[in-house]
């Protein structure tokens, strides 16, 4: 063995090669198979689509780095699924690109933290995190009150989601901008929810009907997270069984 | 710089120059959002810049034709000067976000300081800044000597050298804007990758040519890492960014996986980040370094062997335990804690090669903080490769991931194996390069070696007691059978190990600072050696030839 390393060092290219096919054979056994397996992502037929609006607001996640403090991923462990709810799913995070599970809780959890508080408490808590929390570390974001969100480029935004896999429809692409406007205001409409289901939630989420802002959006990210499908709900039992 | 290129390469860097500055003047023009624009006139102002400098020594005398029977150091002496520089930034801005964490309000109340937009300009800032530079540095300076040739181009090497910092400095500017795609440790957006990918390619062929004309039979197992770290930071960095731009103009895009798939894509990337850029770089800098400082052979050459082709086969199918008990399929948890904890046998291999080197040289790692440098760093090699296979355990895992562990984990490795192997090494390198009898001052390598282990050990001992307590907060139940701790019982907690953590970590940076100060001085210092006859310089002709 240690003959033939003296021969192969003597050789940059043959060296190469052999670098290139030892690394290869880990990754390809790992993540290879994750895109055959059917198990891998379970089923949810009730799984809805990020609106625009809750794309946008999720770019603002994205943005603005929530992942250096924040996960999204609920592990399969009796006190996280009694902290956060039921355990996370692969499918909750199926049109997640790139996807927000995070390495590190400085602050908690929020796979499930959509519902679990008032548009007014999101936006009270990003203004001033200490205003709310008073031991809070969490930096403030006020700046997302006072500005505008950008809408016009949504369905560029659409349209490029659905080139890497997510069933984003022409209609939805096209409708991207004013969808985005309608959920952010008062009413909601019919386009709405005839294209992204009855469950989607429009209203004035930063509570100002002036312009749509970017606090409007990251809200309307936040309470959606973990409610795009029933299905880990499903899947757990009740706490006390 | 200029003047050690002919004229004919002068030129050829004016029209890429020209080009550069045309790419930068359409982003800025055509773009469709303002971030777009601003990275595209941060392009063209610095494709101006250089420019200028070429220009201004355009018309400089041609460089003599001896030179190409030199070693060709240029590159790496402002390459060194670069690594100083990117390193004294990224831990300022670490210590400064270590600061903010224990008191929230040290920061402006700006869109741009943010936790989470800083936080990655000190992860790029260490990592790919002051990391990437060293192993630059370093590379062209051993693949040299130790295939006894010069470098196998004039001009790429500074293509290489200015086009990664150019890269570094897109990263970096990017975040405080708000440019990232929030892939840990690989958040420059799809056209900062795609430059990159340009460097990188140049790189390898740059080191590949420079190895086929070497002058040794052998090829020199430091190179053998350079090489896997040069190649499968390529295969990483292409794969783990594969994404769809919003629009060619468009700063966004949207990453070709999702969900779980991007999850372990991601991993796979990050921990082979760690192993093929942080470790096997860092490698064979320490497999030419130390044994030349300790004046002593390497220990075993079939440990080499082993390890080196352990840690390459072995480190790719570890990224999954970065995934313990998360949607990400069991068996493939399974496989990547087996493998993480198999991969102790070449990791410790390499640390126990390095040691057992320094037998015979003990007096001098006594006597001589450089070489003491690397010693250190092959200790915590041996620390901290021994900690991630432990923590790469499921069940460990489960009270470790998510905490501050893995925060001390990776500033062991960091802080005490890839900074105390570069400073070693570059204590080495710059007096060398410059002619130098020896650093400029012995004691302020002395004061850097003992700030580096007591800020090291400070920041790691600190992230390993607030990491465990929080763990176990987390997961403590009262009488009742409910949680005993709220969410933020648990960062109060971590106040008083936050600030300990910020004070090792000022620490840290003021050896640095010292550091780069003694590296100053000894570029700007008049008393150059003459070279020994025949010493330094490339084999021309093989005997036998």
């Amino acid at each position: 063995m240690f003959g033939l390393h003296y021969r192969l060092e003597k050789h940059g290219m043959a060296l190469l090669l052999g670098i290139i096919f030892v690394t290869s054979i880990g990754g390809l056994v790992d993540i290879a198979p994750l895109f055959t397996i059917d198990e891998t992502v379970e089923d949810a037929p009730d799984m809805r689509l990020y609106t625009p609006l809750e794309v946008a607001g999720r770019n603002i996640y994205i943005r603005e780095g929530c992942y250096a403090c924040h996960s999204q991923m609920i592990r399969t462990l009796r006190d996280e699924v009694e902290r956060y709810g039921p355990y996370s799913l692969a499918v909750e995070s199926k049109y997640d690109h790139p996807m927000q599970w995070g390495s590190k809780r400085t602050g908690p959890d929020l796979a499930r933290i959509g519902g679990k508080y008032s548009d007014e408490w999101q936006v009270a808590h990003l203004i001033d995190p200490r205003a709310v929390v008073p031991q809070s570390i969490m930096p403030s974001y006020r700046f997302l009150s006072t500005t505008g969100l950008r809408t016009d480029d949504l369905g560029l935004h659409l349209k490029a989601l659905s080139r890497v896999g997510v069933p984003y429809t022409d209609e939805m692409v096209t409708n991207a901008t004013a969808d985005a406007i309608a959920q952010a205001g008062a009413d909601g409409s019919d386009g709405l929810t005839t294209r992204y289901g009855e469950a989607t939630q429009a209203r004035l989420f930063d509570g100002d009907p002036g312009k749509v802002t970017e606090m409007d959006a990251l809200i309307a990210y936040l309470q959606i997270l973990g409610r795009l499908t029933n299905a880990a709900h499903a899947n757990s039992p009740p706490p006390g069984e | 710089m200029v003047a050690k290129l002919t004229r004919a390469e002068r030129q050829f860097a004016l029209i890429l120059l020209g080009l550069m500055a045309l790419c930068g003047l359409v982003m800025a023009a055509g773009a469709n959002d303002d971030l777009f624009a601003l990275h595209g006139g941060l392009i063209l102002a610095v494709a101006v810049g250089l420019s200028f400098l070429v220009i201004s020594g355009l018309d400089a005398p041609e460089p003599p034709p001896e030179r190409l029977a030199e070693y060709y150091d240029a590159p790496s002496r402002v390459a060194i000067v670069l690594t100083m520089g990117w390193a004294l930034f990224g831990l300022a801005v670490g210590d400064w976000v270590a600061w903010m964490l224990a008191y929230p309000h040290l920061t402006v109340d700006a869109a741009w300081a943010s936790f989470g937009r800083i936080r990655p300009m000190h992860t790029t800032g260490v990592i790919f800044g002051f990391g990437g530079n060293a192993l630059i540095a370093t590379s062209f300076h051993v693949v040299q000597r130790t295939c006894r040739t010069r470098l196998a181009g004039q001009f790429s090497p500074w293509f290489v050298l200015l086009g990664y910092n150019l890269f570094c400095l897109l990263a970096v500017s990017g975040y405080p804007l708000g440019i990232t795609q929030s892939k840990e440790y690989a958040e420059p957006e799809w056209y900062v990758d795609l430059w990159l990918c340009v460097v990188w390619v140049t790189y390898l062929v740059l080191y590949l040519r420079t190895l086929a004309q070497r002058r040794e039979p052998h090829i020199y197992v430091a190179n053998w890492y350079y090489l896997a770290f040069i190649v499968v930071v390529a295969m990483l960095h292409i794969v783990n960014n594969i994404a769809m731009p919003v629009a060619w103009n468009h700063s966004r895009a949207y990453s070709a996986f999702a969900g779980v798939q991007d999850a372990m894509t991601q991993w796979w990337y990050g921990h082979n980040a760690v192993a093929f850029f942080l470790t096997a770089g860092f490698l064979g800098m320490m497999y030419y370094y130390l044994p030349v400082r300790a004046q002593r052979p390497i220990f075993s050459y079939r440990m080499s062997i082993i390890s080196f082709w352990g840690i390459t086969f072995m480190y790719m199918w570890a990224g999954s335990h970065h995934l313990h008990y998360t949607a990400l399929p069991h068996w493939v948890q399974t496989l990547g804690m087996t493998f993480s904890l198999v991969l102790l046998v070449p990791s410790w291999g390499s640390a126990a090669n390095a040691l057992l080197t320094l037998n015979g040289a003990w007096h001098r790692v006594r006597d001589d903080a450089t070489l003491r440098f690397m010693m250190v760093a092959a200790i915590f090699y041996g620390l901290t490769t021994f900690e991630g296979s432990f923590m790469a355990i499921r069940a460990v895992n489960s009270l470790s991931h998510y905490t501050d562990w893995t925060i001390g984990h990776v500033h062991a490795g960091a802080l005490g194996w890839v900074a105390f192997i570069s400073f070693g090494a570059l204590y080495s390198l710059t007096p060398a390069l410059w002619g130098r009898q020896r650093m400029h001052s012995a004691w302020a390598v002395e004061a850097h070696f003992w700030l580096a282990l007591a800020g090291t050990l400070i920041y790691v001992f600190s992230m390993w007691n607030s990491g465990v307590i929080q763990g176990l907060m987390w997961r403590t139940y009262d009488s009742g059978g409910t949680l005993a701790y709220s969410f933020i019982d648990t960062v109060v907690a971590m106040h008083p190990y936050y600030i300990a953590r910020a004070v090792g970590g000022a620490l840290f940076l003021a050896g640095a600072g010292i550091g780069a100060w003694n590296v100053w001085m000894t570029i700007r210092s008049p008393d150059t050696v003459s070279q020994p006859a025949g010493g330094d310089r490339p084999l021309t002709i093989l005997a036998g030839e």
